[in-house]
């Protein structure tokens, strides 16, 4: 292999006006497809990221409440014209063993019981509707991350303490100290110092959030001792569709994953996917028919030569490996050039992009773009190469 | 002087072209020659008689379409392209009109070049004997350049080195003084002399120069593809 390999990288080096321009075109390719792979994979990680640090992975509540129909006698037919139940809130039963037998499931990483309910928040003359959200607070920052989005005070929710959204701080004119008058109905009412103000950076949660203690939004919602949801986390985000359906299976309650939630951000995320690998795949067609006419060209000028050495005791086979490895080192010398610059245009895009989010190049897609374009390299040499090596010696030699 | 031993035998030699369509010609009609490993023979005829296309035959380039051709005993009409390439860039050196050197390499590599084909990467000994060859043309300070940075005459003087870095049984050489002035020509054919006396390689030589084919030892001419006189002289 050693003598084909040296004239390959002599005829590369010969040609180097040519040599240059398709590494060029490869490299820009190979830059292309790595940015455009990392950008994605970025954008969707902190879309994923974003949606998951203000939502449970599987979020179990209790089963709907259905009119229960008594059957049919056999032989008769039954026309039934019913009215939706309204939806009481209403606790999980049982709810400590189901949050064990959840927390055992094998992938569960976090179980964290939540009671949830309406009520208004008033402070003065104004008055907005709020979600009252019970928690355990250490059980539920595994699912999470509230102590990461407070932007004012502490996070307390404990002894008459409560954290609003900075939505509904401002819509209040609450401030770290101030009380918070909350009122459930049916009289059930209290005041809570508001310790923190968070943001999640969700409009709607901003705004109607109030974390008090699980003891206190019981009481307050008129569910002593009682959970409405089970918000779990899982460790593999993508696997989160079956564990809900496991968790449904194993004790009937209504259990559903964020990406069923989520339908839509899930539908977008797979379109993305697709037009990246899209466009990764004619920019890698475009890039090996470029290596291909190339080595094409080659062949052509080169046909003396080619049968110079035919005549020499080259055989066929070394002729094509002589091709061929240029395709190959084509391939591979501008997908590494094309590679770092990819890795330059993300870092470019972190330094002075919008910083919206950052682009992770993830570390297996620069020696796969490298090994893909190697691969492609040798391809798009094969027929130039199969041509070089059939060529007649005696035509060629005679070839002006 | 050694026995001459036979380095190449043609027996009924035939060539067509075109075969099975309307414009079939037979170039070559059933060449019988025998070539010895002394021998120095000039090939000549007019154009068109089939020279060229019976060197391209000897040199195993192309296949005959009937007969058989022995080259060092062995019979060669029934082997493959791997085999013929193999004992081509074994027992035959060329010498080419326009001589024919690959551009991207130097002058000792271009010399080294069917040996390296063969074998990989060269040995010390095989560059010795490369830069010997090239001593014995008279370019040992030329072995670095490139093959556009040497005249025609030192660059048919290259393909000659490198037509005898694998010690060939046979050279064959077509015109290979063509576009030389007549004193590089006389030089380049002293040489392929040279090498005939000393390595007892056989030389069978395509030219034009009468002068030229008077200075072998035989003259096989060629008129419409057959054999019409074989005069050994000197």
């Amino acid at each position: 292999m050693w003598i084909e390999a040296t004239i390959a990288m002599r005829f590369l080096r010969q040609g180097r006006a040519q040599s240059l321009l398709i590494l060029c075109g490869i490299a820009v390719g190979v830059a292309v497809i790595v940015f455009v792979t990392a950008l994605i994979s970025g954008l969707q990680q902190n879309l994923i990221e974003r949606t998951l640090g203000t939502q449970a992975h599987v979020r179990v509540e209790a089963p709907r409440e259905v009119n229960l129909l008594a059957p049919a006698q056999p032989g008769t037919l039954q026309l039934v014209l019913e009215d939706p139940r309204p939806q009481a809130l209403r606790p999980i039963d049982n709810w400590l063993q189901v949050r064990d037998v959840i927390g055992r499931l094998p992938g569960v990483t976090a179980v964290s019981p939540v009671v949830s309910g309406p009520a208004f928040g008033r402070r003065g003359d104004a008055t907005e509707s709020v979600a009252l959200v019970g928690i355990d607070l250490a059980r539920y920052l595994r699912v999470i991350p509230l102590h990461e989005n407070m932007v004012e005070g502490r996070l307390d929710v404990g002894s008459g303490n409560g954290v609003v959204g900075r939505k509904l701080a401002e819509d209040l004119g609450l401030r770290t100290g101030g009380k918070l008058r909350l009122d459930a109905g049916n009289g059930r009412e209290a005041v809570i110092n508001v310790a923190g103000i968070f943001e999640l950076g969700v409009r709607e949660l901003d705004a109607r959030y109030v974390y008090l203690d699980l003891k206190q939004a019981q009481s307050l919602l008129a569910l002593p001792g009682g959970v409405t949801v089970i918000d779990v986390t899982v460790e593999d985000v993508f696997a989160a569709d079956r564990m809900a359906a496991r968790i449904n299976g194993l004790t009937g309650l209504k259990a559903e994953s964020w990406m069923q939630t989520n339908a839509q951000l899930m539908n977008a995320l797979a379109s993305q996917s697709m037009s990246t690998r899209m466009i990764s795949f004619f920019v890698a067609i475009s890039v090996a028919l470029g290596i291909a006419s190339v080595l094409a060209v080659s062949v052509a000028q080169r046909t003396r030569e080619i049968g110079i050495l035919r005549a020499m005791g080259t055989r066929r086979r070394q002729m094509l490996q002589v091709f061929l490895v240029q395709g190959a080192v084509l391939g591979l010398a501008g997908s590494a050039i094309g590679a770092l610059a990819g890795w330059g245009l993300a870092a470019a895009f972190n330094t002075f992009g919008p910083k919206l989010f950052t682009i992770d190049l993830p570390p297996i897609l620069v020696p796969a773009a490298m090994a893909l374009a190697t691969l492609a390299g040798t391809g798009a040499a094969l027929v130039p190469a199969w041509r070089a090596s059939r060529l007649d010696p005696v035509e060629a030699i005679r070839h002006a | 002087m050694p026995e001459p031993r036979e380095v190449l035998r043609l027996e009924g030699l035939r060539k067509s072209y075109n075969i099975g369509k309307p414009n079939e010609v037979e170039v070559l009609h059933g060449i019988d020659l025998r070539l010895d490993s002394a021998d120095f023979a000039a090939l000549v005829g007019p154009s068109g008689s089939g020279k060229s296309t019976l060197l391209n035959l000897v040199g195993l380039l192309d296949s005959p379409t009937a007969g058989e051709l022995y080259l060092g005993g062995q019979p060669t009409r029934e082997m493959d392209d791997e085999a013929r390439t193999a004992l081509r860039g074994r027992h035959i050196g060329f010498v080419f009109q326009f001589h024919h050197l690959i551009g991207a390499f130097t002058a000792l590599e271009n010399v080294l070049m069917p040996w390296m084909v063969a074998n990989g990467k060269p040995t010390p000994e095989i560059v010795d004997i490369a830069r010997g060859l090239l001593a014995d043309v008279g370019l040992e300070k030329f072995a670095d350049r490139r093959p556009d940075q040497l005249s025609g005459g030192q660059q048919q003087r290259v393909a000659i080195a490198r037509a005898l870095v694998t010690r060939p049984s046979l050279l064959l050489a077509d015109e290979p003084t063509g576009n030389l002035d007549t004193r590089t020509a006389a030089d380049v054919f002293a040489l392929l002399r040279r090498f005939n006396e000393q390595s007892g390689c056989a030389v069978l030589v395509v030219t034009h120069d009468p002068r030229l084919a008077g200075t072998c030892d035989r003259t096989i001419s060629l008129v419409d593809g057959a054999i019409v006189s074989d005069k050994r002289h000197g």
